[in-house]
This record gives C-alpha cells, sequence and structure tokens, in this order.
C-alpha cells in the first residue's frame, strides 16, 4: 500500500497524498570548465512530497537545485518536468513554469516594504498590459485586489502581518527569510525550492520555518524540494532524502534508510584510515 | 440592594436577552469588526445575533446540557466572544481563559471547574488541551477556530467551530424550540461567566458572576460615563481578565456599542491607530510604553520640530490638565494650547491612536505621575479606576474633573466601603460575586453574610476630597525590625515611575533595613545603550553595565530622598539594591498573568541574592531556571553587582512610626 515505487503514487505514514513523478533527473552531468560539479545523478521529485538534498560541503548541492530551477544546463542528461523533457529557458520561463525559488543568500527588494515584496511574487498573474495600468480602473485595479487577496491570505498564512508595511531593510534575518518565503509562495507553485531555509538561524526561528514549510505543504499540497545543511531539520521534514558527496549521489530514500546508509554515515562523520 | 436594575425590563436582565435587543434595536449598526486579510471586516448586530443563534444551535447538536462548564480560550476575536454569548444562550457557563497560559496551568481551570467542551481559538491553544487532556476526564469535545495546522489532527474529539455551526444551522428545525425553551428559562440569577483570578498566592480561585451583577455593573458604569451606542472600543485586552469581559461584552451588550479586534497580538498599535476609539482602557505599562516611543522618536526628529515639540509640551503640561478639567485658564494660554493642538498634540494624538478617546482608563496598577500628566495634558481624558474580580471590577473611578494621579476616586455608583482601623478596605456592592466555585472557605474568608468583601488592600479616604488612596496589599504591608512600616508597594511604585525601571520588588519585613531587586527595561535602556554607544549582546549583559547601574543608582538614591519626606514610610528607604539578570516572568511563576509580582515565590526563588543584599557582600553568584515559551526548562548563570545607595537620615521616623 505504501509502496514508494508505484508510479501512480503512494500515501504517506501520516496520511498525506503523494502523486505521480513531478519532476525527474536522469544522468545529469554539470561540469564548470575541467570541474565536474555534479556527476551522473539521477532521482525524481513526486507531487506533493518534501525532497531534501543533503551533504556535506561542497557535494554539489547548490548546483543541483540551479539544475533544477534551470539556471544551470547540465552538458549531459535531461531534466522531465510534467512529462516532458525541458529544453534551455530563461529564468521569467522557468518561473511561468510554476517554479519559485528563495535563496541562500536573501535576495529581497531591501528598499520596498514586505507587502510591496511579496507582491512581485505575483507577476507572472498579471496579465494587464502597461496601458491599462496607467489607466487604472477597471480591469487593472480589479487584478490587483484578486492578486491582493492572494498576498494576503499568504501574509496571515505566515504570520508576518506586524511588518505588512515595514521596509525589509529593517527586519532581521529570521524574518527576512520568511518574507522570501512568503514572496515564493506569492507565485503559487506547483514546484517551490528553497536553498538552504534554516541557515543561520537559532532554534526558535528553526522551528518556526519547520511548521511553516510542513503548513505550505500540508495546506496548500506545494511540493517542496530543498537544501539543507542541518541533518536533524531535515530528517524531521522530508518524506525522502538524497545525499550527494563530491557530486555524486551516495544514497536516496526515506530519512530512515538514509540514517542507516554507511556511505552516509562515512561522508557526514569521516572514514577511519587504517 | 439591587437598586441600579429596578426598572429594567426582566428580558433585558441576561446578556443573550441584551443581544437580541441589539439585533432588533440596532440590527443595522456595526457591533463587531476585525481585521482579517489586511480589511476591517465587520459585522451588523443583527449578524452578530445570528452567528449566535447558530453556535448555540451547533452546541446544542453536540449535546451541551444547562449547567455544562465551557472553556474558551484564544486572542480577542469577535467569534470567541459570541461563543460566549452562545454558550450563555443554551444555559452553560463560559470559563474564559488566559491564552499564555502554560498547558497545566490551563488544564488545572479546566479540571477544576469539570468543563465538558473548549472553544479554542487555534492549533496552539488547542495542542495544550490535547496535551493534558489525561487530566481532564470530564472534557468531551474540542472546537477550533483557526483551521491552520489542523488538518492532520485526530478530528474524533475536535471540531472546527464553523463546521458546528454549519451543523446547528443545518438542524434548525429540531433544535430551535429547544434553545428557545433554554433561552426563556434563563434569568438575571443564572450564572454568567465563571472567571478564575490569576492570584498573587496559591492556586486561581474560580469567581462565580450572575448576569444581575455583571448587568448592574456595566449598566452603572455606562451611565457614569455616559458611553453610547457610538462608542468604539479596542478589544485587546486578555479575554479572561475580568475587565474585558466588563468592557467588550458587558457593557457592549448594555450600550450597543462597536467591539473592535486586532489583527493580531504584534498588530495592536498600528490597529489603534486605524480605528481610534472613543472608549479606551489600558493598564500603566501600555501607557508608558506608548509615551517612551514618543519620546523615542522625538529625539530623532530635526532640531525645529524638537524645538516646537518641547516648547508647546511645556506649555501643555502649565494648562493642559486645566483646560481638560474645565478650570478657568487665561485668554492667551487657551489660545496658545489651541495651536499648540493643531501644531503637536493634535497630530501626535492621532498618531497614537487617542485622538478620540473620549473617556479613558488605567488600571491594575498605579501610573506614574509624569505619565499620567502627559496623556492629561494633551488633551485626553484618561482616568483611574479601582477595582477586582470580585466586585465586576468597579469598585472606585474618578469623576470627570476630579481627576489625580494619587487617587484611585471616589466609590462608583451604588458602591459602599469601609476602612477597619487597621486600613483594611471593603466594600458591598452591586456587583459583588456569589461565590467562589468549589471553595466555600475562601468564599467565607473574603465575603461576610452582610455581603462586604474583603479587597485585602489597605488605604484610607482623602480628607476634604473623599478619594480613596491605596498603600498597598494588607498582607504585603508589614513592620520592620524597628518598628516602622513597611509598604513595598509604595516604594516600588516610585521606582517604576522611572521609564528605564521596569519591575522592582522591595524586602524588609522584620529587617533592619529595605533591599531591591530592579527590572530594567529593555526598549527604554536599550535604546539609551544605543544613543550612547553602549554595546551589549543580551539583557543580561545590559543589566550588568557599570554605567546601567550607574544611572539605576540614581533613581534609586532619588527616590530615597522622596520617600524620606513621608514620616509614615521613611523606614523604606532602600540601603541595598540589586538589578537583575533576568526578567521577572509569568511563565517562571515569579509574576501573575496579569503581570503582578508573585512577592513570597521571589523571595524563595531568589534566596541566595536576598542573603547577600544583607550580609554585605560585594557580588553574588547565582544560577536561575527559566521556562522558554515553548515549555522546556533552561538556565542561567550570573555574577551580579550588589549596589550600596545613600540614605536620607531620618531623626524622627522611629518615634512617628512607633506611636
Amino acid at each position: 500500500m505504501n509502496d514508494m515505487s508505484n508510479p501512480e503514487g503512494y500515501t504517506t505514514p501520516d496520511g498525506r497524498k503523494i502523486g505521480p513523478v513531478l519532476m525527474e533527473m536522469k544522468n545529469i552531468t554539470l561540469r564548470f570548465g575541467g570541474v565536474k560539479a555534479i556527476t551522473d545523478i539521477s532521482f525524481d521529485i513526486r507531487e506533493g512530497e518534501i525532497r531534501a538534498i543533503i551533504g556535506p560541503n561542497g557535494a554539489g548541492k547548490s548546483s543541483m537545485l540551479n539544475v533544477i530551477s534551470g539556471f544551470y544546463v547540465p552538458q549531459e542528461g535531461e531534466v522531465w518536468y510534467k512529462g516532458a523533457p525541458r529544453p534551455a529557458m530563461k529564468p521569467y520561463e522557468v518561473a511561468q513554469q510554476g517554479i519559485a525559488r528563495t535563496f541562500q543568500n536573501i535576495a529581497l527588494f531591501e528598499g520596498m516594504t514586505v507587502l510591496d515584496n511579496v507582491m512581485t511574487g505575483r507577476l507572472n498573474h498579471m496579465k494587464t498590459g502597461i496601458f491599462a495600468q496607467a489607466i487604472w480602473k477597471g480591469r487593472a485595479e480589479r487584478e490587483e485586489v484578486a492578486n491582493r487577496e492572494v498576498v494576503e491570505r499568504i501574509i496571515d498564512f505566515l504570520e508576518i502581518q506586524h511588518i505588512r508595511k515595514t521596509p525589509v531593510a529593517r527586519l532581521p534575518y529570521g524574518l527576512k527569510k520568511r518574507v522570501e518565503l512568503a514572496r515564493a509562495l506569492a507565485a503559487q507553485p506547483s514546484l517551490l525550492l528553497l536553498d538552504e531555509p534554516m541557515a543561520g538561524m537559532n532554534v526558535e526561528e528553526k522551528e518556526d520555518m519547520s511548521r511553516f514549510i510542513l503548513d505550505v505543504n500540508d495546506e496548500f499540497g506545494t511540493t517542496i524540494a530543498l537544501i539543507e545543511h542541518d541533518m536533524g531539520v531535515v530528517m524531521d521534514l522530508s518524506d525522502r532524502v538524497v545525499v550527494m558527496d563530491y557530486g555524486k549521489k551516495i544514497g536516496d530514500g526515506t530519512p530512515d534508510e538514509v540514517r542507516s546508509n554507511q556511505d552516509v554515515i562515512d561522508a557526514y562523520l569521516g572514514v577511519a584510515h587504517d | 440592594m439591587n437598586s441600579v436594575l429596578e426598572h429594567v425590563d426582566a428580558q433585558l436582565l441576561t446578556l443573550p436577552g441584551l443581544l437580541h435587543r441589539n439585533g432588533r434595536e440596532l440590527g443595522g449598526q456595526i457591533a463587531y469588526r476585525e481585521k482579517e486579510f489586511g480589511i476591517w471586516q465587520s459585522w451588523t448586530w443583527a449578524e452578530a445575533a445570528h452567528q449566535v443563534e447558530e453556535m448555540a444551535l451547533g452546541l446544542l447538536t453536540m449535546g451541551a446540557a444547562a449547567g455544562d462548564f465551557i472553556g474558551i480560550v484564544g486572542r480577542n476575536r469577535p467569534h470567541l466572544y459570541w461563543s460566549i454569548l452562545a454558550v450563555q444562550s443554551i444555559g452553560a457557563v463560559p470559563v474564559p481563559l488566559y491564552q499564555d497560559a502554560a498547558p497545566d496551568e490551563m488544564g488545572w481551570v479546566l479540571a477544576h471547574c469539570g468543563a465538558r467542551f473548549v472553544i479554542a481559538g487555534d492549533q496552539e491553544q488547542v495542542d495544550k488541551v490535547i496535551e493534558m487532556q489525561g487530566d481532564l476526564p470530564a472534557l468531551e469535545q474540542v472546537l477550533y477556530l483557526d483551521p491552520k495546522g489542523m488538518r492532520k489532527y485526530d478530528h474524533s474529539r475536535l471540531h472546527s467551530l464553523a463546521a458546528i455551526q454549519e451543523e446547528g444551522r443545518a438542524q434548525e428545525g429540531r433544535y430551535l424550540p429547544e434553545l428557545k425553551a433554554r433561552l426563556a428559562a434563563l434569568g438575571p440569577d443564572d450564572t454568567c461567566v465563571l472567571i478564575y483570578t490569576s492570584g498573587t498566592t496559591g492556586r486561581p480561585k474560580g469567581v462565580v458572576l450572575h448576569h444581575r451583577q455583571i448587568l448592574a455593573v456595566a449598566k452603572a458604569s455606562s451611565e457614569f460615563d455616559r458611553l453610547t451606542h457610538r462608542e468604539d472600543v479596542l478589544a485587546y485586552l486578555p479575554i479572561a481578565w475580568a475587565g474585558d469581559f466588563i468592557f467588550s461584552v458587558g457593557q457592549a451588550m448594555w450600550t450597543g456599542f462597536c467591539v473592535n479586534c486586532p489583527e493580531s497580538e504584534e498588530t495592536v498599535m498600528d490597529d489603534l491607530h486605524e480605528i481610534s476609539p472613543s472608549y479606551y482602557f489600558a493598564p500603566p505599562r501600555i501607557f508608558e510604553a506608548q509615551r517612551t516611543s514618543v519620546m523615542i522618536r522625538i529625539e530623532d526628529a530635526g532640531r525645529f520640530k524638537r524645538f516646537l515639540f518641547h516648547h508647546f509640551m511645556e506649555h501643555a503640561r502649565k494648562c493642559g490638565p486645566q483646560i481638560l478639567a474645565g478650570a478657568a485658564v487665561g485668554l492667551w494660554d487657551r489660545l496658545k494650547y489651541k495651536l499648540g493642538d493643531l501644531l503637536i498634540y493634535g497630530p501626535l494624538k492621532n498618531t497614537m491612536g487617542l485622538e478620540r478617546v473620549r473617556v479613558g482608563y488605567t488600571a491594575g496598577e498605579a501610573i506614574g505621575p509624569e505619565i499620567f500628566e502627559f496623556y492629561r495634558s494633551l488633551g485626553i481624558n484618561l482616568k483611574q479606576l479601582y477595582g477586582q474580580t470580585e466586585a465586576s471590577v468597579f469598585i472606585t473611578v474618578q469623576p470627570d474633573g476630579e481627576v489625580r494621579a494619587d487617587t484611585v476616586g471616589v466609590p462608583a455608583p451604588e458602591v459602599e466601603i469601609r476602612i477597619n482601623e487597621e486600613g483594611r478596605i471593603y466594600y458591598r456592592s452591586p456587583g459583588t460575586f456569589v461565590e467562589y466555585y468549589k471553595n466555600p472557605e475562601s468564599t467565607a474568608d473574603t465575603k461576610d453574610a452582610e455581603g462586604w468583601v474583603d479587597t485585602g488592600d489597605a488605604g484610607f479616604f482623602e480628607e476634604g476630597t473623599g478619594h480613596l488612596r491605596i498603600i498597598d496589599r494588607a498582607k504585603d504591608v508589614g513592620k520592620m525590625a524597628s518598628g516602622a512600616m513597611f509598604a513595598p508597594k509604595y516604594v516600588e511604585n516610585k521606582l517604576k515611575f522611572y521609564p528605564d525601571i521596569l519591575e522592582a520588588v522591595l524586602f524588609g519585613n522584620g529587617r533592619e533595613y529595605c533591599v531591591a531587586f530592579i527590572n530594567i527595561d529593555l526598549t527604554a535602556v536599550g535604546n539609551w545603550a544605543e544613543r550612547n554607544n553602549i554595546g551589549y549582546s543580551s539583557y543580561q549583559e545590559l543589566a550588568g553595565h557599570p554605567k546601567v547601574l550607574g544611572s539605576i543608582q540614581s533613581h534609586v538614591e532619588a527616590v530615597n530622598r522622596s520617600v524620606a519626606e513621608d514620616p509614615m514610610l521613611s523606614g523604606c528607604q532602600i540601603h541595598r539594591f540589586v538589578v537583575l539578570h533576568k526578567e521577572l516572568d509569568a511563565d517562571d511563576g515569579e509574576m501573575t498573568r496579569t503581570r503582578k509580582v508573585r512577592r513570597a515565590f521571589v523571595a524563595d526563588k531568589f534566596n541566595d541574592i536576598v542573603e547577600a543584599l544583607y550580609d554585605g557582600s560585594e557580588r553574588v553568584s547565582t544560577e536561575t531556571e527559566v521556562t522558554y515559551e515553548d515549555g522546556r526548562k533552561g538556565a542561567i548563570k550570573a555574577t551580579l553587582e550588589i549596589r550600596d545607595a545613600k540614605v536620607v537620615p531620618v531623626a524622627g521616623a522611629r518615634q512617628v512610626a512607633a506611636e
């Protein structure tokens, strides 16, 4: 019943429905000049799941995320998305395909308010042209109201009402991370990529962020792929984990499977030289 | 005894009865507002009555019986206020709980009253109830308001309030006659609410209040301040607190005014600005925080603005309170005040959200004269009242035109006050509580056969004006080794009036001299540190900074000088003090949920520091257990510097006190 290899999907132990494969990496190899960042990696991401990519520093996690997001084009291998191979594309085209992300080093508009920042996440959902926007009354106004409503629901969801009108530059780090998540959610993505969402946070902030990630997945059914350093957090959050080391995949499976994988233990704890 | 309600129609003697009157007579008027998704949503009285009816029907479908206790916990939201009325409508008793209470505190109250149902605001509250459910054999079902994060929970004993409401509406045909019968059976001598007092000693006590008492007080106090259905209030203080019950439920039902609920706890100040209430209530610490933030921001303004501000504030201090009290003030001063209102006072009040305040109250603690004067001088009619849960709040209140910082006013309408030889204050009023639930001994200790209630406070009536002045909790007033009177609150309040002192605890009962614990106010001191280029990484480090200690020392010495002027209390000067390394906190049991210091507990917990204060040592190393918000415990270690403060020698003091 809980067969993870079932192509139609499966049910997690806590009762969430995981659907068919949303994105598949087929034998990806990525090179920068003579340096191989990623070597022959394959794995898939299923609809509705929380999929983590972990590994020690320099393992190629961020490169992998950039391949998923379409920012890097691998020299070998194919990325299949929604059942078809994906050609090389521009960032805005990726966004139009329903992929949104957050960044390890926060990339918000510092001078703008939280509300305006989150509104920029709705850009792909705005259809009115520049002239309609200039005239404002009518279509453009209705559209903005509808988009604002989506944004306000996200603000409520992530509990950032109190900073709605605060310029981002004035916020502490943990809140900025939450605003970035809000902006990514505003795009209503079918695949959400999180690049080290807990980096630099204290225990309490990590707990909050974990709860939000779980809630997002649960309430909106958003598929989430995340990179993370903190093993403990990853093991608690994810349905399945890919482990990378030196650009290669050394493990793939449920947190429990990965935890007992000897290669993974060696990569994290080091191997005794005898 | 209960003459206030003599000519009131019997149908209007219960809160649900008043709700239906409001639904009929004020049907189209806005009764509740709540900011949600960035917009103020509103409900008319007719809509509110409709919602309450649905909820009541829903509760009936779940089998709620008359006399059941139903816990209600969460932040101020219209739906929770309606649930209070729905519970009353079916003849059950609402038990509002503090939303920041720890699970075991909440569990204790729910177990004590034997609640069958709990209506919880959100996941956090539901989690606490679930954690304690092993100790709650009577608990059957939990209802929740905000569905966020609740999807994965086991719903066999858990339901969303909306679903129950829908169920109630769907089964209207079956349950409406039952609801009507229950409403008809409801009378003024049925229990209106069970409110647990937070108590500075021991377990909380459940105060039983009937509709008759709540309405007598709501009516008398509304008439006293001429409140009408046109008022707007901001409901942001805990729903478990008797004051909120009187203001946001009792008076709102009686007069039909509008109750506005903030978007979240963090947005209260913005929401206050947007709503601009006409009737406002806040404990002194909120007024103090608001004033501090204004003062800090003014220091960042340009020179001309600063000059303008200080110039006109000086003028306001001089004649603002008199103009507000309606006293005679010269024409030139009046004109200048008008100009000041145009340039400074008006915009300032607007920013603070106090522009429309017609009646404002502060209570719960003594307010600093400077803070009080600041608001009065701006033309805000801020007054004081003195009360307690057992009196349905009102005991004394300041009438317009007789407002002062150092008294709590004259007896509220229909309230009789008696003070015994020892200075202990007793009262008797139409709002006097019925009993402490399941606690006849405490009831008998507090209330005598004639209905006189012991406040536990000591005070006296001022000669000439008839205003009541409170000295302290009677049990806290003691004698020092020399026989001089020891009244800690009196000295602590003087300390707390300094913006950089958040809390102070005085010791000295039975001792040679007095010593004090002091908590700094992180906002004020942090800002001061920033301006003076003092770096710090934690509260503890800032609290121990020599410059901070120096400035606290100067405050302590100033207080000593002022205390020395009072012949009765000059023995209470502070000889030695310490600035604590942590803030006193309700989560650690050091304070009540209404932020009153639990003196005995603090003395016991920090026993090593108290001893060090008395044995003459210069510093003390200590380790303190702290509880984090999620209930985990940790410990902080610190070495605290103990300082000596100058005291003023008082020759006649012992003699006077020994008389």
